[in-house]
């Protein structure tokens, strides 16, 4: 149970400012979807909050700045998940998720019987524990999506860091992997920020959304308040109808600019 | 690790323990002078405190195995360890299951160091009170890693490995330029010089034991430490950072301990190639991917394999030497291409 604050956070890669003066608060247990075209700057901050760009302001977990010289401290408190993992196709499914543990095992030593223990439970809450001495390469993309959210499970750490969790997977296990992470932020109380392109799915599970434009947040509300066909058509530059389901959901579709 | 995989490690481990001590003992007991092979184990059970067997073998003969025997086997068993660590740990820093433990430079700094004493006391047997062969290929080899390192890391602040090997390329073939020249300058050693590269054991004595086993220790130890860690950084330098890994400085350890173990090893017994490829792959193939058990189990496999390739490389062409460069060679590069061959494209 942690909040997540950015405060005056800007990057910039070889001169050219990638976000600039990203600010916002997650409060404990809050799912914050990151929205916006490709280029916008979204990954980008999710790579900072992960410690792996450079980055001026801070970072802050329950109103604690994140120390940049401790990578480890960080790993504890944030997981993160990349966009493509880089997913060892000859090692066991045991030997992944025991990579989460890395924050917590001193550096020449192995893991510890609480470690294990750890392990066992996120195996289990996962449907994984039968594939535990199947190797990576056999699982399919949605196993494999499983697994990489059972490894940052395994690290313990309150925030958890998407970075687009589901371009790879077909509509159902979309569906899945979003259900898994919502029902484990309920139990668990982890505070979630995720950067996603599909926008109808990013209202339906984001309590909030924030759009990102050339490294600016320029909306940042509801899905009600955000998703709206001026605000899509002027940051995306796309032509879309916005419906609204009687139960609050909010569908964006697509239009064809010149009709058939 | 369940009870299963645990007792599998232990099974693993025992066999290539076992693996090694013959080994040794085959080594020690076949070579073209000496006593007859089975009195060897006597004498050496003959030569334990305590216990007092006839062999039959003479003093003389025991002084073959002692001083000449012995002591090859020995070194073929550190030089084979220590190579096949060192590739596997290069394989694991680098990500790439094709690299051996001469990637960044170590052969050719090494190969001009030796070189250049070749070309500087001619064909004129050492006057000099300490052979100075071995200091100055393990200098070559450490300016040659030491010019690598500083170039391929200053390049950009990209945590990429890319500039190193790209480094290592160049400075390798910077090194081998220089010592063609001087070799195309001095023909008279040119022999002596080749047959340094293709690697020998056969002058091997107590004393290149002694030089070697400190830094091979050091350079082990160190590797085998950081074996777990060598598993983190195969998801890739962003997600081992996220992981809580100080990539940077992990991966210079690694490299200085893998560089310090092969420079030492190359000093001793010349260039033996293959070595710290083949003998990784074969232990991935049996024990699985972890360098958990790929580490420890290349040191054991490593020092069996370069013993008993010694073997063939005293008896094939008696009373002549075969390179061992030759015998390894022999086996690794068709090794290599079914490797090549057969790997499945890794992501």
């Amino acid at each position: 149970m942690s909040t997540l604050g950015f405060c005056e956070l800007t990057i910039s890669y070889d001169g050219v400012c990638a976000v600039n003066s990203f600010n916002n608060i997650l409060h404990s247990g809050e799912w914050l979807c990151l929205i916006g075209p490709n280029g916008a700057g979204k990954s980008s901050v999710l790579r900072a909050a992960a410690g792996l760009v450079k980055y001026s302001g801070s970072v802050a977990i329950d109103q604690k700045e994140i120390p940049t010289t401790s990578a480890r401290w960080r790993a504890q408190h944030i997981a993160y998940v990349p966009q493509t993992p880089l997913m060892p196709e000859d090692m066991s499914v045991y030997e992944y998720v025991l990579l989460g543990r890395n924050p917590y095992i001193k550096h020449f030593a192995s893991e510890s019987a609480h470690d294990k223990l750890v392990i066992e439970k996120v195996l289990t809450r996962l449907d994984l524990t039968r594939f535990s001495y199947r190797l990576v390469g056999t699982l399919s993309g949605g196993e494999r999506q499983r697994l990489v959210i059972a490894r940052a499970l395994a690290q313990e750490a309150p925030v958890l860091l998407l970075d687009e969790p589901t371009a790879a997977l077909d509509i159902g296990h979309q569906q899945h992997a979003l259900e898994l992470v919502d029902t484990l932020r309920r139990e668990q109380g982890l505070t979630v920020i995720s950067a996603m392109h599909d926008l109808t799915l990013a209202g339906l599970y984001a309590d909030r959304l924030v759009l990102m434009h050339q490294g600016v947040c320029v909306a940042s509300g509801s899905a009600q308040s955000v998703l709206r066909s001026e605000i899509l058509a002027e940051f995306y530059g796309v032509s879309a109808r916005v419906h609204h389901e009687p139960d609050g959901t909010v569908v964006v579709i697509p239009q064809r600019s010149i009709s058939n | 690790m369940s009870i299963q995989g645990r007792g599998h490690s232990v099974l693993w481990f025992s066999l290539s323990g076992l693996l090694v001590v013959c080994a040794i003992l085959l080594g020690v007991m076949i070579g073209p002078a000496g006593p007859t092979w089975w009195r060897i184990p006597l004498e050496l059970i003959n030569q334990l405190p305590l216990i007092s067997i006839n062999s039959g073998v003479s003093k003389v003969d025991w002084n073959i195995v002692w001083m000449i025997r012995a002591p090859r086997v020995v070194l073929a068993a550190i030089v084979g360890a220590t190579l096949s660590v060192s590739g596997a740990s290069y394989q694991g820093v680098f990500r790439n299951p094709l690299v051996d433990p001469y990637l960044l430079g170590v052969a050719a700094g090494a190969g001009l160091g030796a070189t250049l004493v070749f070309a500087f006391r001619g064909n004129q047997p050492s006057t000099w009170l300490i052979d100075p062969l071995p200091l100055a290929s393990f200098c070559g080899a450490l300016v040659a890693v030491f010019i690598t390192y500083t170039v391929g890391t200053s390049y950009g602040r990209t945590r990429s490995t890319v500039t190193l090997v790209l480094a290592g390329v160049a400075v390798t073939s910077l090194a081998t330029a220089i010592q063609t020249f001087i070799l195309q300058r001095n023909n008279d050693v040119i022999r002596q010089v080749f047959s340094w590269v293709l690697g020998r054991l056969s002058s091997a004595t107590w004393g290149d034991v002694r030089l070697v086993l400190p830094y091979v220790v050091i350079s082990t130890v160190v590797l085998l430490l950081h074996r777990r860690l060598l598993d983190v950084l195969r998801v890739g330098d962003d997600e081992a950072t996220a992981l809580g890994t100080n990539i940077r400085r992990v991966r210079l350890t690694i490299v200085l301990a893998a560089t310090l173990g092969t420079a030492s090893v190359v000093a001793v017994s010349g260039l033996i190639g293959f070595v710290g490829i083949i003998v990784p792959h074969a232990v991935r193939l049996i024990a699985g991917s972890s360098y958990r058990r790929v580490l420890p189990l290349s040191v054991l496999l490593g020092a069996a394999f370069l013993v008993v390739a010694d073997i063939p490389s005293r008896i094939l062409a008696d009373p002549a030497e075969t390179p061992i460069g030759v015998i390894t060679a022999f086996f690794g590069a068709p090794f290599f291409l079914i490797l090549l061959r057969t790997r499945k494209n890794e992501s």
